[in-house]
């Protein structure tokens, strides 16, 4: 029997999405004179060690809830000075789109480079200044449900389980936390959020969610090539035929940002997100900033990017997703964390008033669509809504025209809504019906390996503990990812958690999967062509440690 | 028996060591700190002391910034029963630690000292050694196994070789290796309990310890990069390079 502890809101993940939803249920337990137990627990080691975002930063939900953001020192340091759009043609040569002829989502005149980590850091100050619990290191790995289907809480992992299922010396099993209410905060593709999709047909109506994977380093480049606030964007090369497409941002401390977001319907299984991204630092346009600079850190990311076509329902019984697990995120600015913090400011809202005055019966769902369908939040999404199908159905160049159209001329308010309703992992063409692609090897300067990278997101997990990454059929891999599509997982994978490898000469092949190496990205639950893999939580304070990411 | 563990806050065992581009020293921006590894063991050891009902209070305690009540907290919800933390500037020397420690340690009156055998930042190996001198008390370092029996202490030790055994009077101090133990997790529950348990300040004043630098960080470097390896066609190749390039045959 596991012990329980009762809370009166538990959250799942210290994110934007989540802490914004305590910061905001203690604001107004403050106003009303009233107490809350408040909650959340984080998979990551410390608050902000598994956030990883570009990240230009729109500061509207902030602002909202701390409008005295600046006296507390949220780390907000580098205003946006430019912005540039290209559209790379070969590893040469680039164009550079007019300001003109850039959809007005794309220009960031009153935004911030920053980094998410540090602004999650900083929003986990507030929240215990606010008296919120917050729990690193304890990693949600159950949904507990009352006897009527409501959710009852979550249910922290077992610490100290050997590979084998036995119990280590220092076992400790997990804990209930129960909750009136649950927020689901995890990020997109959350292990739990996907269970609830399921449990309660939550996008029942929805179009098909869409996803990318967001590969990202840090670097520390040479100061005279830095120039704060510099914002540039861009697609094609070395992309062609898929979408997708790279940012380069100038923060602080001579550092940059450069990273690669790769649409997760592509085709061709030969495709390599990461050896890809490491191919388009060679580009001028990017190369540029970074000769001479150093590496510091790695990591990656899937994002949910369907937006407003894929949202579902937020709510359930006993609780609502918030953030990208519900799949906030606009995908016209690039930028989810605003729309993160405002639907954790929404859920908070709607939570707040369903404890104080629970007798009535409130139905969660229908209150937060009210509050959610009165928010900008809401407008802002429908007017993004045609952005990523149109991309995806007229490709990029039509695509993007047909977006700097609709921004500019109706400002996305009018009644054609495109749609794309096919989910990504059925997008993948076999090896027969795809082109090969040669990837340059490394140079050690400017691109490098993926060992070497995996290395510098710092990520780790306790050796001797259950794979964390379940295989519904373990033979599929070999007996038909193999043929079909070489094994995509060993190209998709950014961390180089999939191999398949011959361990001596004439003994067959077998998969191996690296889980230690496990950068928490969600990419193999999404994109493995018969949603063979489930990725679950490994023990807590696992996975990467990224710093200012 | 009262215990007094010490803790100190270092960069986490996980993070890739970073040089500042100025080479004044590691880069700790935005980087995970966590309590230094051997001092993880030495609470495990003084908590094990506890449960076994022969300390009846186990007091942490850390000398740096505010900052290291995060390790302190951690130690009281590993089970220490109070923390102090001694408010200096982050990184004193080992010797200011010691006589801080030194001088709380009059005013505490412990029975047993345990500290980590090093920190894993610095990896001085110093304080525990110093501090026992300046308590004039007897020490055991790179303790591998501690058993007490009535006023006399045990302690096993790994030396090149095999196992030395020490027998110690109280007041002792050991050091902790790596085998002494493995550390608990921290539950949920006593993470909350430890928010609430008694963490006390005090300044090297108060101690009346005047700190004072004995030494000056003059450049930190990181390690030269590994060059890549080249294959050879035969042996007499390999030999070739060995005796004549690399010099060691």
């Amino acid at each position: 029997m596991r012990e329980s502890m009762e809370f009166d809101v538990v959250i799942v993940g210290a994110g934007p999405a989540g802490l914004s939803a305590a910061c905001r249920l203690m604001q107004q337990a403050a106003e009303a004179g009233q107490s809350l137990e408040v909650c959340v627990v984080e998979k990551g080691s410390e608050v902000g060690a598994h956030i990883l975002s570009g990240a230009v930063f729109e500061r509207r939900a902030l602002e909202e809830l701390f409008p005295d953001w600046q006296e507390r020192g949220a780390p907000l340091n580098t205003a946006v000075t430019e912005d540039r759009l290209y559209l790379l043609r070969d590893e040469q040569q680039a164009l550079r789109i007019p300001d003109a002829l850039v959809p007005p989502s794309l220009h960031n005149p009153g935004n911030h480079v920053i980094s998410l980590g540090n602004l999650v850091r900083w929003l986990g100050e507030q929240a215990e200044a606010l008296g919120v619990q917050i729990f690193p290191g304890f990693a949600a790995t159950e949904v507990l449900y009352h006897e009527d289907g409501r959710v009852k809480g979550v249910a922290t992992g077992d610490m100290g389980v050997a590979a084998d299922g036995s119990h280590k010396h220092g076992f400790t099993p997990g804990i209930e936390l129960h909750a009136r209410y649950t927020l689901f905060a995890e990020g997109c593709r959350g292990s739990l959020g996907k269970q609830l999709i399921q449990q309660f047909d939550l996008n029942a109506g929805a179009d098909a969610q869409h996803y990318g994977l967001g590969i990202k380093e840090l670097w520390d480049i040479d100061p005279a090539l830095h120039q704060p606030g510099l914002v540039v964007h861009g697609s094609g090369w070395p992309l062609q035929g898929e979408s997708g497409g790279f940012f380069l941002y100038h923060g602080d401390n001579h550092q940059v940002v450069v990273g690669l977001i790769v649409d997760l319907n592509y085709h061709n299984p030969h495709l390599s997100p990461f050896e890809a991204f490491q191919q388009l630092k060679q580009h001028p346009v990017l190369s540029a900033y970074l000769s001479g600079g150093k590496r510091l850190c790695y990591g990656a990311r899937a994002i949910a990017k369907g937006g407003f076509n894929s949202l579902g329902k937020a709510g359930f019984p006993g609780g609502l997703l918030i953030g990208c697990e519900s799949g906030t995120l606009n995908f016209a600015k690039i930028k989810g964390s605003h729309t993160a913090m405002k639907s954790g400011i929404l859920a908070a809202e709607t939570v707040f008033a369903a404890l104080t005055q629970e007798a009535s019966g409130t139905d969660l769902q229908a209150d937060f669509s009210a509050r959610f369908q009165a928010s900008w939040l809401y407008q802002e999404l429908y007017q993004a809504r045609n952005f990523g199908p149109a991309l995806h159905k007229l490709g990029s160049t039509l695509g993007g025209a047909f977006n700097l159209l609709e921004q500019r001329l109706v400002a996305g308010k009018w009644p054609l809504t495109l749609h794309d309703r096919q989910a990504d992992h059925l997008q993948l063409q076999t090896l027969q019906e795809s082109a090969p692609i040669r990837y340059p090897k490394p140079d050690g300067v400017l691109s490098f390996d993926r060992l070497s990278s995996v290395f510098l997101s710092n990520t780790n997990h306790e050796d001797n503990q259950p794979c964390h990454l379940k295989l519904a059929d373990p033979d599929l891999p070999l007996q038909e990812n193999l043929p079909l599509y070489d094994e995509p997982a060993q190209r998709y994978c950014p961390a180089g958690v999939y191999e398949v490898i011959r361990a001596e000469d004439n003994t067959p092949l077998r998969l191996q999967i690296n889980s230690q190496n496990c950068v928490h990205c969600k990419t193999c639950d999404i994109k493995d062509p018969a949603q063979n893999i489930t990725w679950t939580c490994p023990e807590g304070g696992g996975g990467p440690n990224y710093p200012n990411m | 028996m009262k215990v007094l563990v010490t803790v100190k806050r270092v960069i986490d065992y996980n993070v890739k060591v970073r040089v500042k581009a100025d080479h004044s020293d590691v880069d700790l921006a935005n980087v995970k700190m966590a309590m230094n590894p051997f001092c993880e063991i030495a609470v495990e050891a003084a908590i094990r002391l506890k449960e076994a009902g022969i300390a009846t209070e186990v007091v942490a305690v850390s000398v740096g910034s505010a900052s290291c009540q995060e390790q302190l907290r951690t130690a009281l919800a590993l089970g220490a029963d109070r923390a102090i933390q001694i408010d200096t500037p982050d990184n004193p020397e080992s010797l200011e630690v010691a006589k801080l420690l030194a001088a709380l340690i009059q005013a505490e009156q412990p029975s047993l000292v345990i500290t980590g055998k090093q920190a894993i930042d610095t990896d001085n190996n110093q304080t525990g050694q110093m501090l026992a001198a300046l308590l004039d008390w007897p020490q055991a370092t790179f303790a591998s196994a501690i058993s007490l029996s009535g006023e006399q202490l045990e302690v096993t030790r790994e030396v090149d070789g095999g196992l030395q055994t020490l027998s110690l009077s109280l007041p002792a101090l050991v050091t902790t290796d790596l085998r002494l133990n493995e550390p608990r997790y921290a539950s949920l529950p006593n993470i909350m309990k430890a928010k609430k348990k008694p963490l006390e300040v005090k300044t090297p004043a108060e101690l009346g310890v005047s700190l004072k630098a004995h030494t000056r960080l003059i450049k930190v470097e990181a390690p030269a990069e590994r060059q890549a390896g080249i294959k050879v066609d035969s042996v007499e190749a390999l030999v070739d390079k060995l005796r004549n390039q690399a010099r060691v045959i």
